[in-house]
């Protein structure tokens, strides 16, 4: 009735591995990772963001329909983000990503 | 047959919790509903914010090195402290969701108070940043000063960091808001174990904007420190 009870040793394991990200995070982008620094920073803060989903809102005990929620969230941010950069890119407005240079 | 009792039948139980709507059949199902409903406004959210990390990918894709530069003017210390002010309070958020669900009133109004004072923290550190800000002169406008040959150019990184982290203290500020309700109604007795979910959705708003935070960490202040 009452839902999920998660134990509260999970929420300081979690709370301990987003610190800890944090701080890869900051030493990370002191090294010099080439074109990788960006996708890396983004990597983790993506793992932190599914940690925090997961765990402390309880999506990972919630209905399928929250989860296809959550996951449609994520469908239109790819693609918001996603098109328009193809769009930009393709009509040739000085989009070069740094790979391909 | 009084409504009353053909009701109760159709239910096949007498007695409703006192916070069961009546057009939910249980309390289960009203959590679901909500639960839903608050996710469906995060998802509004997300693409709320997305507008403004897509205007920032661009930018950042076309003025990079300006980028890079305006970044690298922004103190590292306060925006990590934040981060992990944040992320506290999100630990304290869980925790007060944690104590209403298993019914002991007076912990989730101290993990509550914990979180609204987090995040008040959180705020004092941003007004101290914003502050600097002004007194460099990194602020865009008419009073900005850089030598960068790409002066211009930082002023959109900084607009961005200012309509970005603006926005989410501005959610910072609703979200404390909320908090000081959710901690009242906790406070008089409002919840029990089967019935929490303000202080859950309160909650999930609280971690959206943690989320949000994880991302404009490195992406604001940490872009090409190793130069």
């Amino acid at each position: 009735m009452s839902g999920h009870v998660s134990p509260k040793s999970l929420y300081y394991s979690i709370f301990g591995a987003l610190m800890v990200l944090t701080a890869i995070t900051v030493f990370a982008a002191y090294v010099n990772l080439g074109n990788l620094n960006a996708p890396v920073a983004l990597a983790i803060a993506t793992f932190k963001a599914t940690l925090v989903v997961l765990f402390f809102m309880h999506v990972k005990y919630s209905s399928r329909l929250t989860k296809l929620v959550v996951a449609t969230s994520l469908f239109f941010l790819v693609i918001l983000l996603g098109e328009m950069m193809m769009d930009y890119a393709s009509r040739g407005m000085g989009v070069v990503l740094p790979a391909l240079q | 047959m009084s409504n009353a009792v053909a009701h109760a039948e159709a239910h096949g139980h007498a007695e409703h919790h006192t916070a069961l709507q009546h057009h939910f059949e249980t309390m289960q199902q009203q959590k679901e509903a909500s639960t839903l409903g608050m996710w469906v406004f995060l998802l509004t959210e997300v693409l709320f914010f997305g507008g403004l990390f897509m205007a920032y990918l661009l930018y950042r894709t076309w003025y990079f090195e300006a980028f890079a530069e305006a970044s690298r003017t922004i103190a590292i210390a306060p925006g990590a402290i934040n981060t992990a002010v944040l992320i506290g309070s999100s630990l304290t958020m869980a925790l007060g969701v944690r104590a209403a669900q298993t019914n002991q009133r007076t912990a989730t109004v101290r993990w509550l108070i914990a979180t609204i004072f987090l995040g008040l923290v959180f705020l004092g550190v941003k007004v101290y940043e914003y502050a600097d800000k002004f007194e460099h002169h990194h602020v865009p406008g008419a009073n900005f000063i850089s030598e960068s040959p790409w002066a211009a150019q930082e002023q959109i990184f900084f607009s961005l960091y200012f309509t970005m982290t603006g926005l989410h203290a501005l959610h910072m500020i609703v979200g404390v808001a909320i908090m000081s309700v959710i901690t009242w109604m906790a406070a008089k007795g409002r919840f029990d174990e089967h019935y929490y979910t303000p202080v859950e959705m309160a909650g999930l708003y609280w971690h959206f904007v943690d989320l949000v935070w994880i991302y404009l960490f490195p992406l604001l202040y940490l872009v090409e420190r190793h130069n």
